[in-house]
């Protein structure tokens, strides 16, 4: 961690979805983000790492201002994310971009690339032609997409995958954000682009010295593109740590099972029996009382882990972990 | 866009696009002419009816369909005492005018009537005429004299003394030639009728047109004013292009932006359309329509209005509404919010662009039915009071009796373009929607 004042703090974040009936009766929450600190540093990477289901993406869109947080706030740059307002509110907008997992999705299909990457720069004010055009160049070729002529007047159907993301890319580096947001950014594109795309954002990361948070379900690629990762269960974050910390001394049970569940290249170990935990993630309506794991926990302590959530431990400099076999006091 | 050149450039392989398209073209060319030639403040005087259409027949059928039946009915002709051998004899205190007016008479049939028009020049004094009739077989028939003022229309046709000493209607006794009265033909041949003129003013002059009436006239024949329907016909192009356009774009546009409001907002604001919408449907508008033209007006213009108006919570809504919801799910719109896209630009250039493709053969199928309906408004008698429209000529000729007395062009004409714009409005939309609606794809 760095001293300087994090580039962006979430303190005590909820994010619920409230279910209606008949439009106004209140049955109930979707606790998709349920309680999460965390801090980001300026030119930071890191990873938040769960199933699908975790709320990873919730809290994406929640730090994108696309969701408003139920409880707890969101700073970035030392302003409240939820007292902004207006004009103010664009500006964070402009400097927090969004890398998503579909490109094709991502792209407007009736506007060509010209069309579609002047928008942005349209809603944020830059009304001279000329400046667009030069500002639309020089992320293009920033994503490596350097036949600009060929591109510009492309409708995104004409694209390939890899083509469309970089697209994407360019799209989110246009307002000069601070801050990149990827949610799943390759996992939707064919295996051979995918190291490719990776590559270019972390590269695009380490010369901008921009914020990377990668949102992804895969542990597998994130020892390269990230320097701290956060796994994520049932709307909390359940252990944090700098990546090789994380990778090659996972303390909480869940980052454990994770990491079993990579696959193996080695052929000798096909047939090994993998201590994966059964059962699903819970229910985000009515989640488990105590530690939100232990169900499927195969070291769970009757008494404490279904009573009690367990807080953040420490059990390293740097590395946390929400797990009561964490807990110094124990035994 | 060049999916829209695309669109159009495959349209061609359609014959029904480029058969609607040719048809479209045309109203629109027929629409053009029809305001550069005749301005609207002069079309709207002269429907008003009156003496500008002195000289047209009543209820005469179109030249081009007699013909076409081998028929050779006579058209109107004026014989002007300008091209005529005028012979004058002075007297004291006035002087003796004499005018043949000569015309070669070779039609089958009767003229439909007869006028004279006396038009005296340079006096206030009265003058006095007598008029006689000579036939191609040398018979003369003195039609009789009376006194004229400045300006006077003799109309022999009503002549109700001529028409005892003929035995029949003089317009068809006096070309008759003394044939059977109960199955009464024309004689051929060159006739004249001679007026005798006496005024009573040295210095002044008489001017006498003969206003033979034919039975046919022009492209479309006339109507019981004389006036000529074609100017109803071409008028009614542009009127019936506007209203069917501008009330297919108005209810389209406000309905599609409404629908993409709800979908966006939801909540209240979607609930509060849908019920607005679901009531009404069940509101019946042609009721309504026919209750503002007896209690208001039934200027076109109000008309449009309501029809808009009526037409904003349509069942339209519903259709959008659901082409809309998958659309407000769409990443591409998350990623539009995420970079600052306001709601406003959302739905106008992020939603409704998505479906429009989808939209436009339905829009131009819905041209004509609200050209129908200015139609059936009309023909209800809720039609505009001044402007000249095919719904009221079809109003008219109803109330005319039309097709009980056989004047079947006066009803054909307007229904046919009626017919024609439905059909290339239709057959043009369905080619658009093979070429822009991806489920109706053969490839």
């Amino acid at each position: 961690m760095t001293a300087e004042e994090p580039l962006l703090q979430a303190t005590n974040l909820h994010t619920w979805f409230e279910l209606r009936q008949w439009g106004f009766l209140r049955v109930g929450s979707v606790r998709a983000v349920d309680g999460v600190d965390f801090e980001l540093g300026r030119g930071e990477s890191v990873a938040f790492v769960g199933e699908s289901g975790c709320g990873k993406s919730s809290l994406a869109r929640t730090l994108l201002g696309l969701h408003n947080p139920s409880h707890g706030d969101v700073i970035f740059e030392g302003q409240h994310l939820s007292e902004l307002k207006g004009e103010a509110r664009r500006q964070y907008l402009a400097r927090v971009g969004y890398v998503q997992q579909d490109p094709f999705g991502a792209l407007p299909p009736f506007m060509d690339v010209r069309r579609l990457l002047s928008e942005p720069l349209i809603i944020h004010g830059v009304k001279d032609r000329d400046e667009r055009e030069r500002r639309i160049c020089q992320a293009l070729q920033e994503v490596r997409l350097t036949q600009v002529d060929e591109i510009l007047p492309k409708f995104p159907h004409m694209l390939s995958g890899g083509q469309q993301q970089r697209v994407v890319i360019a799209r989110a580096l246009l307002l000069e954000p601070a801050m990149l947001i990827a949610d799943e950014p390759v996992s939707m594109l064919d295996a051979s682009v995918r190291v490719e795309i990776l590559n270019l954002l972390r590269r695009i990361q380490t010369e901008r010295g921009l914020t990377l948070a990668f949102i992804t379900h895969d542990l597998s690629t994130v020892r390269h593109y990230a320097d701290r990762i956060f796994v994520m269960y049932a709307g909390r974050v359940v252990e944090q740590a700098p990546v090789e910390q994380l990778l090659d001394n996972p303390q909480h049970p869940y980052t454990r099972a994770l990491l079993a569940a990579i696959a193996d290249v080695d052929a000798d170990n096909a047939l090994d029996e993998r201590d994966v935990p059964d059962g699903e993630p819970p229910s985000l309506l009515h989640p488990p009382e105590g530690c939100r794991f232990h169900p499927r926990c195969p070291q769970a302590m009757a008494g404490l882990c279904d009573r009690q959530d367990p807080p953040l431990f420490e059990p390293e400099a740097g590395h946390y972990s929400a797990c009561w076999l964490q807990d110094p006091e124990r035994d | 866009m060049n999916r829209w050149v695309q669109g159009l450039r495959e349209l061609r392989g359609y014959p029904s696009a480029v058969g609607g398209l040719a048809i479209i073209l045309f109203l629109v060319a027929l629409s053009l002419y029809t305001v550069i030639t005749i301005p609207y403040s002069e079309a709207l005087d002269r429907w008003r009816g009156g003496d500008h259409w002195q000289m047209n027949p009543v209820n005469a059928g179109p030249v081009w369909a007699d013909r076409l039946l081998g028929g050779n009915l006579p058209q109107t002709r004026v014989v002007e005492s300008d091209n005529a051998d005028v012979r004058e004899a002075p007297f004291e205190g006035g002087k003796q005018v004499r005018i043949p007016l000569t015309f070669e008479y070779d039609n089958e049939g009767f003229p439909s009537e007869l006028n004279l028009f006396l038009n005296q020049k340079g006096t206030q004094q009265e003058a006095f005429v007598r008029l006689t009739w000579h036939t191609p077989s040398g018979e003369t028939i003195p039609l009789g004299g009376q006194r004229v003022s400045e300006e006077d229309r003799i109309s022999i046709s009503q002549n109700r003394a001529l028409e005892g000493r003929l035995g029949m209607v003089p317009h068809v006794g006096l070309f008759a030639g003394g044939s059977d009265p109960a199955d009464p033909r024309a004689e051929r041949g060159d006739y004249r009728l001679t007026v005798d003129a006496m005024l009573f003013d040295p210095g002044a002059e008489l001017e006498a047109d003969l206003a033979v009436y034919g039975r046919v006239h022009g492209l479309a024949g006339t109507d019981y004013q004389r006036r000529n329907l074609m100017l109803a016909l071409m008028w009614g192009t542009p009127v019936a292009l506007a209203f069917g356009l501008l009330a297919a774009v108005g209810t389209t546009i406000t309905t599609l932006v409404i629908a993409a409001t709800g979908v966006w907002y939801r909540g209240w604001v979607d609930a509060l359309i849908q019920r607005l919408t679901e009531v009404n449907m069940i509101l019946p508008m042609l009721p309504i329509l026919v209750m503002v033209g007896t209690l208001y007006s039934t200027s076109i213009w109000l008309m449009l209005g309501v029809v808009i108006a009526l037409g904003i919570f349509s069942a339209g809504i519903k259709t959008y509404r659901a082409m809309l919801l998958p659309i407000r799910e769409a990443p591409y719109i998350e990623a539009a919010r995420a970079y600052g896209a306001g709601n406003a630009r959302i739905i106008l250039r992020y939603m409704i662009p998505r479906i429009l493709p989808v939209l436009i053969p339905t829009f131009v199928t819905l041209i004509p039915t609200f050209v129908f309906l200015e139609a059936s408004l009309a023909v209800l008698g809720l039609g505009d009071p001044e402007l000249p429209t095919w719904g009221k000529v079809l109003n008219d000729a109803q109330e005319q009796s039309a097709l009980y007395n056989g004047f079947y062009y006066w009803v054909v004409a307007p229904a046919v373009l009626l017919m024609l714009t439905g059909l290339g409005f239709a057959m043009f939309g369905f080619a658009l929607d093979r070429v822009f609606n991806p489920r109706l794809r053969t490839q």
